[in-house]
């Protein structure tokens, strides 16, 4: 460890503020980009499954099925 | 709405009546370039609003400047090259929305795809009108508005040069864009949002040739009156094609 | 050659890649993850301080591997668009779609980190030197790029335009980029660069190859999962959609 004490980490040579402003926008922002992308997949199931629901009780195919696969796509 | 197709059938009568556009495949392709530009320059001298705006927002924006700083002299020569330049592409820009409009919402422009005519033939002639109806005109007020900024003399001619070897240049860039968003409704601000980081060179070597030759002591301005030809020899050569590639996905759809 | 003939028809199936690519995204995840955690940590509490900075040099080890990821998206989003104008494979365009909120936000925190490096450094929190304008440019093309998929309806319109643009904007880089150098020779303001690769120690640049290779396994996590749900959404009315919607809600 460079660093003699845990403080002396955190205070950077007093340059800690910036150090550790660059070290957390960079997490927010990455941390955000995982989120978008996840999201963005989560959102298309859940979507696709409406969608799907829509076909069915429009279709041959009984509204029950339909209501049970929104129910999964809420739970997923 | 039945005003709305009143007035494009105004506009569409009347640029007909200019020439009508008949042009079989096989003309050759100079032909067609001459035919095209000359076509454009009788639409862009007559309607006068196209021609005169950019004009006159370029003098109108260069007023503003002294209004804004003072008349101090010393502050205003030295921003003159830099303002210049940068009015400069910018009433440019503001022109670029009416290269392509009229021919678009007129179905000109799809029709010219059709017959198979070669769209970068086609791109390069109708910048060309362009450039001489709005940017032209703006190269050669630009010496008076120098002088209102104090611009040294001796400067004027570099100024002037430099603005006929980089204005091309920014009509050419930007009629990718204006091509890739002649579909778009309210397309102006999304177009000045795609070309300007492109124009960043020009205004570069542009502005920083005018302000060498302002102050004599200085390095010269040749070398960056070179690099602006190479940027129009390069965009004379590859634009068109961009601008023709993005001609025909725009009316795609 | 025929194997990689093979690999390039297969890549115009959305499907094949979609099957091929269920683990990608977490092995990449993983290792970025591993990569990123020593590289950060190796990084901050290990590496020497610079002598001539101090630890404000630390903020290096985020913003030359987001600049060169950020450069790479760019260039990444290009050749996809070649890819699509000149194969037209669909694939190429999810792709593209997928690269500028990932490629927008390495050039924003190459951007941050730049600027907050500055203020310790230079005294302000702006400089205009050479790395951060054309991560500024950088920053724009991206936004044009964004703005213009926005701006038009048409799905494969969009996607044609945005390759248009994304090559002219890859052939002006270069072009931009020496402008900006030969323009910061002119005012030249700053007496150091931030970066002096030659002159570090193995100790200072080993924790930054990790986080540079770090940075890449990340784009390579976010763009898989990114170009997985794109082509679901595509291809939404399919068969082998619904078959992978159901498989993966049961």
């Amino acid at each position: 460890m460079f660093f003699d004490s845990f403080s002396a980490f955190l205070e950077m040579g007093g340059h800690g503020f910036y150090v550790w402003l660059s070290f957390g926008l960079t997490g927010l922002l990455i941390i955000g980009n995982v989120v978008h992308v996840r999201m963005a997949r989560r959102n298309f199931f859940r979507e696709h499954a409406q969608r799907q629901t829509r076909r069915k009780r429009s279709g041959t195919v009984p509204s029950n099925s339909g209501q049970n696969q929104q129910h999964k796509a809420t739970e997923l | 709405m039945s005003e709305v197709a009143n007035t494009s059938d105004n506009t569409a009568s009347r640029s007909t009546s200019v020439v009508v556009v008949v042009q079989p495949s096989d003309v050759s392709i100079g032909k067609q370039f001459i035919g095209q530009l000359i076509r454009d320059l009788k639409i862009g001298f007559r309607s006068r609003g196209d021609f005169i705006n950019p004009l006159l927002f370029y003098a109108l924006a260069v007023m503003l400047f002294p209004f804004g700083l003072g008349t101090d002299a010393t502050i205003l020569k030295n921003i003159a090259p830099g303002v210049m330049w940068v009015l400069a592409l910018l009433s440019v820009l503001m022109s670029l929305d009416t290269l392509f409009q009229r021919d678009y919402m007129e179905g000109t422009l799809e029709q010219q795809v059709l017959h198979g005519a070669p769209l970068s033939t086609l791109v390069l002639a109708k910048v060309l009108a362009h450039w001489i109806t709005t940017a032209l005109p703006l190269v050669l007020v630009s010496p008076v508005l120098a002088v209102m900024l104090y611009l040294p003399g001796h400067a004027i001619p570099v100024l002037v040069l430099s603005l006929l070897l980089g204005t091309p240049v920014l009509s050419l860039l930007g009629s990718i864009g204006a091509a890739l968003t002649v579909s778009v409704r309210g397309g102006g601000l999304l177009l000045a949002l795609l070309v300007l980081p492109l124009y960043i060179p020009v205004l570069i070597f542009g502005a920083s040739a005018t302000a060498a030759a302002a102050n004599l002591d200085g390095p010269g301005y040749a070398g960056q009156l070179l690099w602006l030809s190479v940027f129009m020899v390069l965009s004379i050569t590859l634009a068109p094609f961009a601008g023709a590639a993005a001609l025909r996905i725009s009316l795609e759809q | 050659m025929g194997v990689l003939k093979t690999l390039w028809h297969k890549l115009g199936s959305p499907r094949w890649f979609y099957d091929m690519s269920r683990s990608w995204s977490m092995i990449f995840g993983i290792l970025a993850v591993l990569l990123l955690g020593a590289g950060t940590l190796w990084g901050l509490a290990y590496a020497p301080a610079d002598y001539q900075q101090g630890n404000s040099f630390r903020i290096m080890y985020l913003h030359v591997p987001t600049a060169l990821v950020a450069q790479s998206s760019y260039l990444m989003m290009g050749i996809a668009g070649v890819v699509l104008l000149v194969w037209r494979m669909k694939l190429a365009d999810v792709l593209a779609a997928a690269i500028v909120p990932i490629g927008f936000s390495m050039t924003l925190i190459a951007l941050f980190t730049g600027a907050i490096w500055g203020k310790p450094t230079w005294g302000t929190w702006w400089v205009w030197d050479a790395r951060t304008t054309s991560m500024l440019v950088l920053l724009f093309l991206f936004i044009g790029v964004g703005a213009l998929r926005d701006a038009i309806t048409n799905l494969e319109t969009a996607g044609r335009a945005c390759a248009v643009l994304a090559i002219v904007g890859m052939i002006n880089i270069p072009i931009i980029k020496y402008s900006v150098d030969w323009w910061l020779t002119l005012h030249q303001t700053s007496s150091f660069s931030l970066v002096e690769a030659p002159t570090m120690p193995s100790s200072m640049w080993a924790p930054l190859l990790l986080n540079v290779l770090g940075m890449y396994c990340f784009l390579g996590a976010v763009l898989t999962s990114a170009v997985r749900t794109g082509i679901l959404k595509r291809e939404q009315n399919t068969a082998w959609v619904n078959e992978v919607v159901e498989q993966e809600l049961a």
